[in-house]
C-alpha cells in the first residue's frame, strides 16, 4: 500500500527527467566541455561591467560617484540571494528524492555564495559610510542580509559537522530549508519596515528606475557575477564527483591488491 | 563634497580580489582532481 503510495507521488515522466539530469557521470560529461567557454564569457562580462561601471558610467547626480559601488554591490546581492534560493532547492531535492549530485552542489554552493554576500556586505559597508556617515546601521535590510551570510557560514559547518557524510547533508539541507523564509524578507525589507536603505530601483513589475546608460553597465555586470558562480559552481561539483570517483578507483584498487 | 573615490576603490578592490582569488582557487581544484582522477584510472 505504502509502496503504491510513494510511486504515485512522482510522476514517472518528472523522477526519469531528474534523475537523468542528477547522474554525477551524464553531470560531469556535459560540463566539462562548456567549462572553458563559461569561463571566458563569464571574465569577458564581469570584467567589461567592472570597467564600464567604474570608469565610464556617469555619476549619480546626487550621490556623484560613489553610485559607482552599485556596480558591484547590486550585483553580489542579487547573486546571494539566488545563490541561497539554488541551495534551498538541491536541498529540497535532496530531502524528497536523494539525490547525489544535488547534495554535492549543495555543498559547493556554500563557499561561493558566502563569498558573494561577504562582498555584498563590504561594498554596501562602504558605499554606507559616505551617504549615511556610518558604515553599519541595524536596519532590515543589512540586518536580514547578514543573517543570510550567517546561514550559509552555518550551511558550510554543518554539511562537514559529521563523520558520516549523509548525516551532515541531511541535516544542513533543512538548515537550508528553513533558512530559506529569510529571501522574501531580504526583498520585501525595504517595503515592510523603514529603512536607511533605499527600495528597489528595478523590479521585475516595476521596471527599471535608473537611467540606460547606468542600467546597461549594472546588467552587464549582472551577467557577468551570475555566469561567473555557475561556472565557479559547476567546476567546483565537477571537481568534486572526479575527487569521489579518484577515491571509489583507488579502493577497488586496493580490494583488488 | 567629500572624496568617494577611496570607498570605490575599497568596494572595486575587494570584489576583485574575492573574484579572482575564488576563480582560481576552483581551477587549481578542478585541474588537479582531474589529474588525479587519470592517475587513478591508470592504475
Amino acid at each position: 500500500m505504502n509502496e503504491n503510495v510513494l510511486s504515485r507521488a512522482v510522476p514517472a515522466k518528472t523522477s526519469g527527467w531528474l534523475h537523468y539530469f542528477a547522474n554525477p557521470g551524464r553531470f560531469l560529461r556535459f560540463v566539462q566541455p562548456i567549462l572553458p567557454w563559461a569561463a571566458g564569457v563569464s571574465l569577458i562580462l564581469t570584467l567589461a561591467g567592472l570597467v564600464w561601471g567604474y570608469q565610464f558610467a556617469p555619476a549619480d547626480w546626487e550621490q556623484g560617484d560613489a553610485a559607482r559601488i552599485m556596480y558591484v554591490h547590486v550585483p553580489a546581492a542579487w547573486v546571494a540571494m539566488s545563490g541561497y534560493a539554488m541551495l534551498a532547492v538541491c536541498s529540497l531535492f535532496s530531502i524528497v528524492w536523494r539525490h547525489p549530485l544535488a547534495d554535492i552542489a549543495a555543498e559547493e554552493i556554500g563557499p561561493i555564495g558566502a563569498g558573494f554576500t561577504f562582498v555584498c556586505l563590504v561594498s554596501g559597508s562602504l558605499w554606507g559610510k559616505p551617504m549615511w556617515g556610518a558604515y553599519w546601521v541595524w536596519d532590515a535590510r543589512l540586518t536580514s542580509v547578514l543573517v543570510l551570510f550567517f546561514l550559509y557560514l552555518g550551511h558550510i559547518a554543518l554539511i562537514r559537522a559529521f563523520d558520516n557524510k549523509t548525516h551532515g547533508y541531511r541535516a544542513a539541507a533543512i538548515l537550508a530549508l528553513a533558512g530559506a523564509i529569510n529571501l522574501p524578507i531580504i526583498v520585501y525589507s525595504v517595503q515592510w519596515w523603514n529603512t536607511l536603505h533605499q527600495g528597489n530601483t528595478i523590479s521585475l513589475a516595476g521596471g527599471a528606475k535608473i537611467y540606460m546608460t547606468m542600467l546597461y553597465p549594472l546588467l552587464i555586470s549582472t551577467l557577468g557575477f551570475y555566469l561567473s558562480f555557475l561556472t565557479m559552481v559547476c567546476a567546483r561539483v565537477a571537481a568534486a564527483v572526479c575527487e569521489r570517483k579518484t577515491a571509489s578507483a583507488l579502493l577497488a584498487a586496493a580490494e583488488r591488491g | 563634497m567629500q572624496n568617494t573615490w577611496p570607498y570605490i576603490n575599497g568596494a572595486y578592490g575587494v570584489t576583485t580580489i574575492f573574484l579572482v582569488a575564488a576563480a582560481w582557487l576552483t581551477f587549481a581544484r578542478y585541474r588537479r582532481a582531474l589529474a588525479r582522477l587519470r592517475q587513478a584510472e591508470t592504475q
